[in-house]
């Protein structure tokens, strides 16, 4: 496959560029981009965004191991992220974990062989009054039950 | 239920939106601030009275007052909405329910330092808050508020979100500064003080969100005013945020040296099945934990929590009932920690993660009696030795449980089971390992 940015990527990552004095700034953006794009950030990929931003790889890579939203290997489509730190530990965050890992019959940093969900512990996501908790991809989903997580893991393994 | 009328998350439907948000007088703030003299803006903040949000409690009018009046060198804003210490859901809030007060708070504190560009720093997992905010900022862009001569007044100023990318570290502020400049998040050593070399070594104010979304009603309605809400020395309103073994978790808007009980019993609807309090976390994972029968009468503000050796951080409290196992809920804290350092010090990088390792064997029943006493010589052994306050918070949490619930970690090493061990090495190794 061509490690290539689309037009509308280009054209993004050139906005981004406008917002700062350096080159070197964008490159959190640029990552982004990339991530959505390609899915995680390969050894090719970081070279790429180095090159467009001329930015020598050892430093992409630096960047890209210190950040942990960064997949550096791949990962499946629906990317479930369960936070246990204390807030949802107490309201039943392992649980969750728990009950998702023997579900999908896989560990933690585990994805299901067919690549449709990779599973892992989060660390505090932010949403503590709405625990338990999980991101999935993007998104939020808030107030586990364990009927709230057969909905939503019936309706991914759907699409 | 509370009379207190909120200054943030105002109860007004559809407030986000900036329609709604300019009929109820948005951005008249911006307008006032815009005829008035930049110094008489940072004399009516320093009125107020009004202190940092993101934990430091520091004042805010004497942080602006800091930046260079004159300097060749561009000047920059940064709003810190990393927003990543546990327990804490605040700013969150403010994104999704007010993002305009921010906003115009954030353009007023441009003025009055003479700063043309702010970026907004949220935490990379926000993103569906991100998007609102830029829907907000667009909005205002497209109203005259941000941008070129703002309002007629020959004033211009860009406002552009920094997404970071989950690194609880970010929310140090020179880390922040770090991560915008596309580096990783490490924090500097101070002085310089970014003041003076912040940005591409320009000077650099940083703000929490919700210090900033203070600033229009500071404005519209003076210093003054605020000064007189809630704790005299911390005063205003605090954006609570109750989570754990709580009835009605959420963010409650309340002023300053709000009674710890009320929060808990009257907004937060109790205990969850009327269980007794052992342990409260009062200002985000960090901050020294309290007792269950040290909260009768404590009021929430920085002031009165220092009487009981803590902080009120980002006023993020965690409620934990009677039957909570505290060495597990320090392990895990300490887990977070060990995971996020950046790893600069040597005493935060292996501390971490020594203490983690104590931790996890007194709590798998496999301690030994000493491990108390090197438990906490390790976490005073972090505190005030690093590079940043990572350090601390790292250690508060440990040293402060072990002297409130002592007899917690007692149980646990007396009821240690020995273990055939062979080779101390080993078994050392394993626990790093798990
Ligand atoms: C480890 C660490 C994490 C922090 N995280 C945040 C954060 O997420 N948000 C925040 O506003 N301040 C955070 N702070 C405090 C900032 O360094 C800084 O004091 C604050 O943003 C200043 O804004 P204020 O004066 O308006 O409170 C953190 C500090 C440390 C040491
Ligand atoms: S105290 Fe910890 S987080 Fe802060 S600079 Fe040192 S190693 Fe990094
Ligand atoms: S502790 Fe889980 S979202 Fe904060």
């Amino acid at each position: 496959m061509e490690i290539k940015f689309t037009e509308e990527n280009l054209k993004k990552l050139e906005e981004a560029k406008s917002h700062y004095p350096t080159n070197d700034a964008a490159l959190m953006s640029a990552l982004w981009l990339a991530q959505y794009q390609f899915g995680w950030l390969s050894n090719d990929v970081m070279k790429y965004v180095g090159d467009l931003l001329n930015i020598p790889y050892e430093h992409v890579l630096g960047v890209a191991e210190f950040y942990t939203m960064y997949n550096k290997k791949p990962v499946g489509k629906h990317h479930l992220q369960v936070c246990t730190n204390v807030s949802c530990m107490l309201c039943g965050g392992y649980d969750v974990v728990d009950y998702i890992s023997n579900k999908l019959d896989i560990g933690v940093g585990e994805t299901t062989p067919d690549g449709k969900f990779t599973l892992i512990e989060a660390e505090c996501l932010g949403s503590c009054g709405t625990a338990p908790m999980m991101q999935i991809n993007d998104y939020y989903e808030e107030n586990l039950t364990k009927d709230k997580i057969d909905e939503i893991l019936e309706k991914l393994s759907k699409s | 239920m509370s009379d207190f009328e909120p200054i943030i998350l105002k109860k007004i439907p559809d407030y986000h939106n900036i329609e709604i948000y300019m009929k109820h007088g948005g951005y008249s703030s911006l307008k006032k601030a815009l005829k008035m003299k930049p110094e008489e803006i940072i004399e009516e903040v320093k009125k107020s009275g009004l202190r940092g949000r993101g934990g430091a409690c520091f004042p805010a009018g004497m942080k602006w007052s800091f930046m260079p009046q004159k300097t060749d060198k561009p000047k920059y804003l940064c709003c810190n909405g990393d927003e990543s210490e546990p327990a804490s859901f605040k700013d969150r809030e403010i994104f999704e329910k007010n993002p305009h007060q921010f906003i115009e708070g954030t353009l007023i504190a441009c003025w009055a330092m003479g700063i043309k560009t702010a970026y907004v720093y949220i935490r990379g997992e926000y993103y569906p808050w991100i998007v609102m905010l830029q829907k907000a900022i667009d909005d205002a862009y497209s109203k005259g508020f941000i941008g070129k001569n703002i309002l007629g007044s020959g004033y211009s100023t860009d406002i552009y979100i920094h997404r970071g990318a989950g690194a609880y570290i970010c929310g140090e502020e020179t880390a922040l500064l770090n991560s915008i400049e596309g580096k990783r998040g490490m924090p500097r050593f101070k002085p310089p003080f970014p003041a003076n070399y912040g940005l591409w070594g320009c000077p650099t104010t940083i703000n929490n969100i919700e210090t900033l979304a203070n600033i229009p009603p500071i404005i519209e309605k003076g210093g003054e005013w605020f000064s007189k809400i809630g704790e005299p020395k911390h005063p205003g309103s605090l954006l609570y945020g109750l989570s754990g073994h709580i009835n009605k978790p959420g963010i409650y808007e309340l002023p300053s040296g709000t009674l710890l009980t009320d929060l808990i019993y009257k907004y937060g609807g109790g205990v969850k099945d009327n269980k007794a309090i052992k342990m409260i976390i009062p200002g985000g994972s960090s901050m020294p934990p309290l007792r269950g029968d040290e909260i009768d009468g404590l009021r929430m503000d920085n002031e009165h929590l220092k009487s009981v050796n803590s902080y009120i951080g980002t006023g993020g409290i965690v409620v934990m009932n009677e039957d909570t196992d505290i060495v597990k809920v320090i392990k895990r804290i300490t887990k977070f920690y060990y995971h996020e350092s950046c790893g600069q010090c040597t005493p935060c990088r292996e501390g971490c993660g020594w203490m983690l390792k104590i931790l996890d064997r007194i709590d798998k029943g496999m301690g030994r009696p000493e491990d108390i006493d090197l438990l906490k010589d390790v976490a005073n052994n972090i505190e005030g030795n690093t590079i940043c306050a990572f350090g601390d918070a790292a250690a508060w949490p440990v040293k402060w449980a072990i002297k409130k619930f002592i007899a917690d970690f007692e149980k646990k090493v007396s009821e240690s089971v020995e273990l055939p061990v062979t080779n101390k090495v080993h078994s050392l190794r394993l626990a790093v390992q798990e």
